[in-house]
Parts: C-alpha cells; sequence; structure tokens
C-alpha cells in the first residue's frame, strides 16, 4: 500500500496524529487519517445471522454503512447506548465502517519515539491489531491499527476470497 | 499544430464498434442476387469511416485491412463484380478479423498479425479473381494518371505509400468542402481516382487542414490535370449522399461517458429519498401553511417522478442492440450444422437497462446455439417428422409490467425427458420418473448436465446451462422452460426493467420494514385457521389447491417481536425461479419504488437480502431476494407435503 509506506515515511520524519476514544475505562487511538467523521449513535437497521458486534446498518448519506460495537467484541466496557454514545465513522480501503465507542477524548500527537511495544496480554485487542502504547498525560493510551483490525476475519466486514469461493 | 489525438481513441473504438455492427447487420440482410446499391453504399461508407479514423489515429493494420475490403466494396457497389455469398462469407471473415484488431488496439494486446495478412491476402485474390479484366484496366488507368508508381503491380496497395497520388488529388479539391471527396462515387472510372481521393482525405485530416497542401501541389500539378481529364462527365460539386444522411444523426445525439449517467441515476435515487422524506415531514404540517406545503410537495414528487423516469431512459437501449447479432451466430452455425434455421426476431424495440444488455449477450449466445444444435432437427429428421424443412427459433422481447421477457423459442425436438431423467440419475441426483415437467426442465441447469448425445465444438460439454442460469440471476432474473416433446421448447428470461431502482411491497416485521421485489409476488392474504397445517416444526398453507411452504421473516430475519403465529399475520405468496412460497410478515405498509443500495459496498452479502434501501424517514431497509430465501430456507421435499 502507497498509503501505508506514505504514513511510515512521514513517521520517521515527524509526528503522527492520533484520534484518543474511550471503550469502558481503557483509553484507546487511533490513526487520525482514517477517521471520517464523528456522529451520535442512531438507530440502526438489524441484519440477519449477523454476530451480536456488529449493530446493524446505517444510511450515511447514500450509503449502507455497517456499525460494529467494538465494546461487545472486547467485552470492554458495558454497550450502552444514550445520546452520549459516539460513533467514529472510518474510512479502510474505501469501505466505510462505524465503531461504536463511549467517547472521543482527543487528537494528540505522537512521534515514532513515543510509542512503546505493545504488551503480549493485558489488552483486550489481539497484539497483532496493535501498532503499540504510548503515555499520554499519565494515561495509558492503547494505539490500535485500525486498518488491520477493519479487515480482519476475525470481524467479517469484509468478504474474504474463500468465503466467496464457498458462497 | 500537435494536437495529443489520443483522447479521441475512446470515441474512434466506439464508432467502430458500431460501423463494423452495421457492417455485419447489413451484409447479413444483404439480398446477394439483387443487392440493394444503397446497402452495398452504406456498408462501404463504415469500411471508410474506419479506414479513415485509423490512418488518423496511425492504427496502420486496421487501415490497410480496410482499405483493401473497401476496395473490394467499391467494386461491388459499382456492379463491377457480382456479389456472391461467398464473397458476403470473406467479408463477414473480414470483419471478424477487423473486430480483434480493434480490440487489441483497444486492449493495446498484440495484434493478430497473422489473420490481418491472411484476410488481406485473400481480399486482393478476390478482388483480383472477380475483377479480372477491371483490374487490368485499372493499372492503364493508373500509370496514366501517374508515372511516378509505375513500378508498383500490386494494384492498390500502392496508394498507401504514395504521397504525390494523394496530394495530385487534393490541389483539384482543395477549394471544395473536405467532404467534396465523396463526388467521385458515381464516375465510370472509380477505381482510378476513388482511393486517391480517399487518402487524401486522411492526411488531410491527419494535419488539419488544407492550406498546408497548397504550396506543395503545385509541382504536380500537370499530374492533376491528366487525372481531371480522366473524368470529364463528372462535374465537380455533386451533392454527396453519405454526407447528409449522417449529419442529420449526429445532431441527434450525443455520446455521453455512461459513467456520467450512472452518476445522475444515483443522485436522482437520492432525490427520491429526500422527496419521500419531505412528505412525510409535510403532513405533520398543519393549518394554512400545511396545506400549501402540501400543494408544493405533491408537485415536487411529479416532478421527481418524471426527472427519475427521464434519466432511467437515459440507461434504456433497444434489445436490438443484443438482438442484432443473432442473425450471424444462426447463420453460422446452421451452416455449420448442416441445419436450415429461420431466425424471427420479435420486440426488438423493447428497452431496457444498458447494464442488462451487456450482460445478457452471453446467456442468449448460450441459449441459442443451444436451440440450433439441440433443438432443431436436421432437415431430413424434420421433413420425417412433417414439419417444414427450415427449422424456426424466434427471439422475442415484451415488458410486462415492471419486467421484460425474453423468449428463446424454437421448434425442434423439445426436450427430452427420459433422457435428461437418465442423466441426472447418472450423476446421482434426486430425481424419479413421476417429477413434473417443469421440475425436470429445471435439471439441466445444473453443473455438468449435458444431454447431447455427443460432444461437438458447437455444445454437449455440459458447461453452460448452469452458467446460463447464473449469469441471469446474477441480474436479478430467472429463467424458466417451456417445452413439449416433437414440438419445441421454449425458455423464458424474466428481467427487472432496470438494477437501480425496483417496485417493492414494503411489509413490517417487528420494528423493520422490507421490501419484497413485486416481481416475485403473487398475493398476499390473511390465512385462516384452516389453511395453515403444521408438519413437523415447519407450516404449510393449503392454498390454490396446492400446498406452499411458509417461511416466517421473524425467524428468518432474527426480529424481535414479529408475528410468529400465521393467523395473526399476513401471507404474501411469492414465486422464484426455484420454488414459490408463502412468507409471514406482521402487515402490509405500501406499494413504493425503491433504490437499490449495495450493502456489499461497505458490509458483504447477507443470506436472503438482495440489498438494502433507504426509506423515506431515512431508515435502512433490507431487500428481500426471492430466490436466496427459497435456496436457503425451504428444505421441505413434495413428497412430504402432498401427503
Amino acid at each position: 500500500m502507497s498509503e501505508a509506506a506514505l504514513q511510515q515515511a512521514v513517521s520517521a520524519s515527524r509526528e503522527n496524529e492520533f484520534l484518543s476514544f474511550v471503550l469502558g475505562e481503557e483509553h484507546y487511538a487511533l490513526d487520525i487519517t482514517t477517521v471520517k467523521e464523528i456522529r451520535g449513535y442512531e438507530q440502526v437497521t438489524k441484519i440477519a445471522n449477523a454476530p451480536s458486534f456488529i449493530k446493524g446498518v446505517i444510511n450515511l448519506r447514500g450509503d449502507i454503512v455497517p456499525i460494529v460495537d467494538l465494546r461487545i467484541k472486547f467485552n470492554v466496557g458495558e454497550a450502552t447506548y444514550n445520546d452520549f454514545t459516539i460513533v467514529i465513522m472510518l474510512n479502510v480501503h474505501d469501505r466505510i465502517v462505524g465503531i461504536v465507542v463511549d467517547g472521543v477524548s482527543d487528537v494528540i500527537r505522537l512521534s515514532e519515539e513515543d510509542m512503546l511495544p505493545p504488551p503480549e496480554f493485558g489488552v483486550a485487542f489481539d497484539s497483532k491489531y496493535l501498532h503499540g502504547l504510548a503515555d499520554v498525560d499519565e494515561h495509558m493510551v492503547i494505539l490500535v491499527n485500525i486498518e488491520s483490525l477493519i479487515t480482519s476475519n476475525e470481524l467479517g466486514l469484509v468478504e474474504t476470497k474463500t468465503q466467496v469461493v464457498e458462497g | 499544430m500537435t494536437i495529443d489525438v489520443n483522447q479521441f481513441h475512446g470515441v474512434f473504438f466506439d464508432e467502430s464498434d458500431e460501423h463494423l455492427q452495421d457492417m455485419e447487420q447489413l451484409l447479413m440482410t444483404l439480398d446477394v442476387d439483387a443487392p440493394d446499391p444503397e446497402e452495398l453504399n452504406s456498408i462501404f461508407r463504415a469500411a471508410h469511416s474506419i479506414k479513415g479514423g485509423s490512418g488518423i489515429f496511425g492504427f496502420d493494420a486496421l487501415m490497410n485491412l480496410t482499405h483493401v475490403m473497401e476496395n473490394l466494396l467499391d467494386k461491388a457497389r459499382n456492379q463491377e463484380i457480382q456479389v456472391t455469398a461467398a464473397i458476403v462469407d470473406i467479408f463477414l471473415q473480414t470483419l471478424d478479423v477487423l473486430k480483434d484488431t480493434l480490440t487489441a488496439y483497444k486492449e493495446q494486446t498484440e495484434l493478430p498479425q497473422d489473420q490481418i495478412d491472411a484476410s488481406i491476402k485473400i481480399l486482393e485474390e478476390t478482388l483480383a479473381r472477380a475483377s479480372g479484366q477491371t483490374a487490368d484496366d485499372l493499372q492503364e488507368n493508373v500509370q496514366k494518371g501517374t508515372t511516378a508508381v509505375s513500378d508498383d503491380i500490386e494494384g492498390f496497395g500502392f496508394f498507401d505509400d504514395d504521397e504525390g497520388e494523394a496530394q495530385a488529388a487534393i490541389s483539384e479539391t482543395k477549394s471544395e468542402e473536405i467532404e467534396g471527396f465523396g463526388f467521385f462515387d458515381d464516375e465510370d472510372e472509380p477505381s482510378q481516382s476513388e482511393p486517391q481521393a480517399e487518402k487524401t482525405s486522411n492526411e488531410a485530416t491527419v494535419d488539419e487542414g488544407f492550406g498546408f497542401y497548397a504550396p506543395e501541389t503545385l509541382p504536380v500539378k500537370p499530374d492533376v490535370e491528366q487525372a481531371a481529364q480522366s473524368v470529364p462527365k463528372q462535374p465537380i460539386v455533386k451533392p454527396v449522399k453519405p454526407k447528409p444522411k449522417a449529419a442529420p444523426k449526429e445532431a441527434a445525439s450525443i455520446r455521453v461517458d455512461t459513467t456520467k449517467i450512472d452518476a445522475m441515476v444515483n443522485l436522482v435515487g437520492e432525490l427520491v429519498i429526500t422527496q419521500s422524506m419531505l412528505s412525510n415531514v409535510g403532513q405533520e404540517v398543519e393549518g394554512q401553511i400545511g396545506e400549501r406545503l402540501q400543494l408544493a410537495i405533491d408537485e415536487l414528487q411529479r416532478n421527481t417522478r418524471e426527472i427519475q423516469e427521464s434519466v432511467m431512459s437515459m440507461r434504456m437501449l433497444p434489445v436490438n442492440m443484443t438482438f442484432n447479432r443473432f442473425p450471424r451466430v444462426v447463420r453460422d452455425l446452421s451452416s455449420k450444422l448442416g441445419k436450415k434455421v429461420d431466425l424471427v426476431i420479435q420486440g426488438g424495440n423493447t428497452e431496457i437497462d444498458k447494464s442488462l444488455i451487456e450482460k445478457l449477450v452471453d446467456p442468449l449466445t448460450h441459449l441459442v446455439r443451444n436451440s440450433i444444435d439441440h433443438g432443431v432437427e436436421s432437415p431430413e429428421k424434420r421433413l420425417a417428422s412433417g414439419k417444414s424443412e427450415n427449422g424456426t427459433v424466434i427471439l422475442s422481447a415484451e415488458q410486462k409490467g415492471s419486467s421484460i421477457i425474453i423468449g428463446i423459442i424454437d421448434d425442434g425436438a423439445g426436450l427430452n425427458k427420459e433422457r435428461i431423467l437418465e442423466k441426472a440419475m447418472q450423476n446421482g441426483l434426486p430425481v424419479s420418473p413421476d417429477m413434473p415437467d417443469s421440475e425436470v426442465w429445471q435439471l439441466i441447469f445444473q453443473a455438468g448436465f449435458s444431454t447431447a448425445a455427443e460432444v461437438t465444438d458447437v455444445s454437449g460439454r455440459g458447461v453452460g446451462m448452469d452458467v446460463v442460469r447464473r449469469n441471469i440471476e446474477s441480474i436479478g432474473g430467472r429463467i424458466e422452460i417451456e417445452s413439449s416433446q416433437g414440438e419445441g421448447s421454449a425458455f423464458y428470461i424474466h428481467l427487472p426493467l432496470t438494477l437501480a431502482i425496483v417496485d417493492g411491497m414494503c411489509v413490517s416485521v417487528g420494528d423493520q420494514i422490507f421490501v419484497i421485489p413485486l416481481l416475485n409476488v403473487i398475493e398476499s392474504f390473511q390465512p385462516t385457521k384452516s389453511q395453515v397445517k403444521t408438519l413437523g416444526n415447519d407450516k404449510v398453507l393449503w392454498i390454490r389447491d396446492q400446498y406452499w411452504p411458509l417461511v416466517s421473516l421473524t425467524q428468518l430475519m432474527q426480529v424481535d417481536n414479529g408475528v410468529t403465529e400465521p393467523t395473526k399475520g399476513i401471507v404474501v405468496l411469492l414465486e422464484s425461479s426455484k420454488k414459490r412460497y408463502g412468507v409471514l410478515v406482521d402487515s402490509l405498509v405500501g406499494q413504493q419504488q425503491v433504490v437499490i443500495k449495495s450493502l456489499e459496498q461497505h458490509y458483504k452479502k447477507v443470506a436472503g437480502i438482495a440489498g438494502a434501501t433507504i426509506m423515506g424517514d431515512g431508515k435502512v431497509a433490507m431487500i428481500l431476494d426471492a430466490d436466496s430465501v427459497a435456496a436457503n430456507c425451504i428444505k421441505i421435499p413434495n413428497e412430504e407435503v402432498s401427503l
């Protein structure tokens, strides 16, 4: 991916921007360039036979976009929906996906040196979906590799080649 | 003066494709015994246009081939040679090579040079043989006209290399319009000056203007005068037939990139949604303002519908676009198989979405080939069974409501039920001899299923009918077969008018709305207790003297709080290409046109769902896929039902 290469080239020289958000009590952050917009949670249309963490689809100005609740998927916090529940709309490989989070906190700048390698355990996310950890204002922030998470088989948002053949 | 001509390549390819298609059509309809000069002229003009264009863009292989073809055509239209079936065949073969060459240029792949050379050779031989005496005359005339090229014996080919010749002609015509070259059309010795003129026209266009030639033409002036003398009867300015005919057509239509139209269709879809949102809001406004608002909204609704219709009609093309290739297919195939087949095309003007047209070609070709190969019998057999010697294949299209029905009907032997059943048993399919015909016919859509006694290169390998069905289902259609032994068979393809918008019946299930395509709906009603029977865990319906499997949308789509008791809800009877069944819903909401939105774009395919749409309140509703529901959810074998 030229985009990834570009990102790497950029990160080598200067800082990257991340959007930090809250799931339960933990602080996470994701690459801000993947964020399309942030909006409140709205009523979804359910999809039959989908796993429980896929809440359904919404109409995003004419596009039918799936909404994923990471709290259910990774078993953090409580999956409650109120006026303050936030959906981060992501644009990954030309696909739009919304993820439900408890709140969005800040935009943080991190350089390569600020990033620490991810721990092997103790985080709900598999370490292959993580870029690393960072210390921001005495919080531990978990940097999520949102691109690999969204396209992973684990979420099942993207039809993999084998599934296509079988289907 | 340098202009990037590459930007016009797309247009040239499109136009050439059309010219090739026109030529093929005209050749197919050409009456060999009494060829219509106007038709021959049209063919000639089409070849000429391709030659001109390919000259401009430097597609030399294409130009050389069309050049030779054009020479032969020129002879034909001037009745210097007799058009025979053999010559028509040669032209058709040349068209195939031209098509390949054009594709090669388009896709920038390697040119089929061998084929091109072979075609040129065949054409030249034909030209030499057919014209015989004329060719010698030509040679003489040419030498009279110009001494510079006397060493070239190939006849026509030399014009390509000869600049002086071209310029000679131009000096005479430079005062005329460029189209003026056509005036050579009816002269007595066209073979001499015509190619020169045409060559010039190419060059002139490349160089964008005549002024460029003016100084250069002076030295060859004597040649020109000589050339002019050789056509003394010819008035200099003569109304040119081809151009005036083409001009109004060009003015009446413009070429638009399909992506632009698609974008417009999408936008209109959004407009339809916004409009229905607005009407929802409008209903909540009361009082005098509410009334005025309602009036305005009604107006908007009418306008929106009209915009939608006219935008959709932009994508519509007559089915003839697909049908027109079949006279050729039928002709080639029937002569190959030694059968006599007449093709009848009905309803070719029926219009259908452009994207469907493209996707129809393969399945239709397959079905037509099948009809000729397996359906229509050999002439002897036909005579023996008291039929006329010529078999008939009918290609028909008609619009019925919001769907198009395309029929491929032959008067051949019909499907052989015994052989299909035998083959099905060999393939280990669950069949019984007393299956209803309609189910037996569906067996031929199984993969690897061919009952042709021999495998020919036409058909019989059993890769096909399953692909045909898949192709048709992929464009939202279904296929039905009717057949009777000894009388013929008919394949009917039911297609939606368009892929972008569907007429749907909206039903509510729990707190969700689903849209059922109207194409599949037979009727809806509230069942009585006596109509509902229980079979194990499943429920079936007794209606219309038949048992219908019953699917509960509440269960199927995992909706909360939906009706599960059939007598408390509404049953909608559906018909898909595979099964007929009923679905149980809470209630009917209404009927409306919905814009189909892809689920796969941001998510993936969902079993039983054809896509999604956005309702008037901005919410998403799922569109049911009747075929997929039937395939995934109904497993009740027929025998059990009829117990």
